[in-house]
C-alpha cells in the first residue's frame, strides 16, 4: 500500500502528539533516563545545557553524533536535536541520525547572519524560536512545523518567554479583528508572508503548535506559560540545574498538565528543593542575548 | 439526545479529538480527575506519549475508574490511546488497561522519519470505502485475540479494531477532516 512519508501534516502531527507535555534538556542517557521516567514527552539530546554554553562561551555546535544514539537507543519517547541557525549540513546529519524533531536553535552559535534553513525539503520536522509573530511566521514559512518563544535560554528568568508569549498572542488577537484591506499593510510592518498573516486572521492561532522555552525553571513557570497560551513547554536548564532533577521533572509534567488548578500546583511545588540560579536580564549584556540571534 | 463524550486530557492531541466530537453535535469533556468520568456517554482516550500518559493514570487516580467505566461505556483510543487500552505492549513503559486484546508494539515503523499518511480501505457499514490515515510514530499490532474485530488493515496488518463496544486504531482520526470513525464511535455509544 502506498505511504507518503514528511508531509507536512505527518510532521505537524508529531507535534500535535506532544501538546500538553514536558520537553526536557538532557546530556547524557543517565538524564534522559530520568526524564523518561518522570514523564518527559521527548528529550533534546544537547552537549551542554543553555546555561553552561553561557558560561563557558566559545562556538557552541550540534551535539556529537555519536551521544545522541546512544541517548536514542537508551529511551523510548521521541529524541530532539539542536543545529546551527542556518546550517543545513548539521540538519542533514541530523535527519541521517533520524532525530525526530530538529530545533534550529538560537541558543548554538548561528552559521548563517542572513538565512534559515529551507525546511520544507527535510522530511524531519523542526522546531524554530520566536519573539513575535513576524518572527514566528517567517519561520514557518520556511517549513517549521512548530514554534515556541525563544525567551532567553539558560538565564532561569522566565521574564523574556512572557514578554514573547504576549507579543504573539496580542498580535494574533488583533489580527481576529482587522479589516480584510488592512493585512497585507500588516504582513509588510511584521515582515511576514501574506498568506499566513491571512490564515492566521482567520483562525486565530498559529496554523502549527505554539509552544513555549527559554527561563521556565518552576511548576509555577510551566503553567504561567500554559495560561498565556503556550500548548507545551520545553525545559532545558531548569531541571538538571536544580537540586532535584528527578522531582523537579515530575512536578513540571504535573504541573503543565493541571495548569489550571492551583492546590495541585501547590501541592506538586510543595516539597522541592531549590531551583536553578537564576540571571536577572540587566546582567546578561546586549552582545551575550541568545534571543538576539535569528533573523 | 446530545452525546456527553469525555477526552482524557492528562497529555497529547485531545483539544483536536474535542473539535471533532464538537462538530459532530457532541458536548465534551477534558477528563482530568476521576469526578469528570461521571456522566459520560463515552470516553476517548486521544494520540500522544503513550508512557507519559500511562505515568499520569496512576498519579491522577483515574486507573480503576476507567477501567470500570469501560465495563459499562465505550472507549474509542488513537495511537497512544489503543497502546493504553491493549493488554499488552513489549518491553514497554506502559501498562495496558487490558480493554482490548492485542498485543502490540510501540513506534513499531520506527521512528518519526517513518511516519505516513496513507489512503485506507475500511469496511464500515458493510461494504468497502476509503480513508485517509495518518500514522505518527504508531504502533503495530502484533496479535489480535478472539473476539477482536479488525475492520482495516494496512499490508495485512490490522490498523483499526473492535471488541465489543469498544474501537482502537492505530492512526489519527482526529488530525484529518474525515469524521467516519468518530460517527463509528458515536453509533456505539448510541447502543
Amino acid at each position: 500500500m502506498a505511504k507518503e512519508t514528511g508531509s507536512f501534516e505527518v510532521k505537524v502531527g508529531l507535534a500535535e502528539m506532544l501538546k500538553g507535555g514536558v520537553i526536557m534538556d538532557v546530556t547524557t542517557v543517565e538524564q534522559a533516563q530520568i526524564a523518561e521516567q518522570a514523564g518527559a514527552v521527548a528529550v533534546m539530546a544537547l552537549e551542554r545545557i543553555p546555561a553552561d554554553i553561557r558560561r563557558d562561551g566559545g562556538v557552541a555546535r550540534m551535539s556529537h553524533p555519536g551521544m545522541i544514539k546512544e541517548i536514542q537507543a537508551a529511551v523510548s519517547i521521541p529524541v530532539m536535536a539542536k543545529c546551527r541557525i542556518g546550517h543545513f549540513a548539521e540538519a542533514q546529519i541530523l535527519a541521517a541520525l533520524e532525530v525526530d524533531f530538529i530545533d534550529e536553535s538560537e541558543v548554538l552559535t548561528p552559521a548563517d547572519e542572513a538565512h534559515h534553513i529551507e525546511k520544507h525539503r527535510f522530511k524531519i520536522p523542526f522546531v524554530c524560536g520566536a519573539r513575535d509573530l513576524g518572527e514566528a511566521l517567517r519561520r514557518i514559512g520556511e517549513g517549521a512545523a512548530m514554534i515556541r518563544t525563544k525567551g532567553e535560554a539558560g538565564s532561569g528568568n522566565i521574564v523574556e518567554a512572557v514578554r514573547h508569549m504576549r507579543s504573539i498572542q496580542g498580535t494574533i488577537r488583533k489580527l481576529t479583528v482587522q479589516d480584510q484591506s488592512e493585512l497585507m499593510a500588516v504582513a509588510k510592518e511584521l515582515g511576514a508572508p501574506f498568506s499566513l498573516v491571512q490564515q492566521v486572521a482567520k483562525i486565530g492561532k498559529l496554523p502549527v503548535p505554539n509552544f513555549s522555552a527559554g527561563g521556565i525553571a518552576t511548576p509555577a513557570d510551566a503553567a504561567l506559560m500554559m495560561q498565556l497560551g503556550a500548548e507545551s513547554v520545553f525545559v532545558g536548564s531548569g531541571i538538571f540545574k536544580s537540586e532535584d532533577p528527578a522531582d523537579r521533572a515530575q512536578a513540571i509534567v504535573a504541573a503543565t498538565t493541571y495548569f489550571q488548578d492551583p492546590a495541585k500546583l501547590a501541592a506538586v511545588s510543595a516539597n522541592l528543593q531549590g531551583a536553578m540560579p537564576g540571571l536577572e536580564m540587566s546582567e546578561i549584556p546586549a552582545e551575550e542575548r541568545l534571543q538576539e540571534r535569528g533573523w | 439526545m446530545v452525546a456527553t463524550i469525555g477526552v482524557l486530557a492528562l497529555q497529547g492531541a485531545f483539544t483536536r479529538h474535542q473539535a471533532t466530537l464538537e462538530r459532530l453535535g457532541c458536548q465534551t469533556v477534558a477528563v482530568r480527575y476521576p469526578r469528570d468520568l461521571e456522566r459520560l456517554d463515552g470516553l476517548v482516550i486521544p494520540g500522544g506519549e503513550s508512557g507519559t500518559i500511562s505515568r499520569q493514570l496512576d498519579s491522577s487516580g483515574l486507573r480503576q475508574p476507567i477501567i470500570t467505566f469501560a465495563g459499562e461505556k465505550p472507549v474509542l483510543g488513537t495511537c497512544a490511546g489503543l497502546i493504553i487500552m491493549s493488554r499488552e505492549s513489549a518491553g514497554s513503559q506502559v501498562q495496558g488497561l487490558d480493554l482490548l486484546d492485542l498485543d502490540v508494539v510501540r513506534n513499531g515503523w520506527g521512528r518519526q522519519a517513518h511516519s505516513f499518511t496513507s489512503s485506507l480501505p475500511v469496511t464500515l457499514n458493510g461494504h468497502s470505502e476509503e480513508l485517509p490515515a495518518i500514522f505518527i510514530r504508531a504502533p503495530r499490532i502484533t496479535r489480535v485475540g478472539q473476539g477482536v474485530e479488525v475492520l482495516a488493515a494496512i499490508d495485512g496488518e490490522p490498523v483499526l479494531v473492535r471488541q465489543g463496544r469498544h474501537l482502537g486504531a492505530t492512526f489519527h482520526p482526529e488530525l484529518t477532516a474525515d469524521t467516519r470513525i468518530h460517527q463509528l464511535f458515536l453509533r456505539a455509544v448510541e447502543e
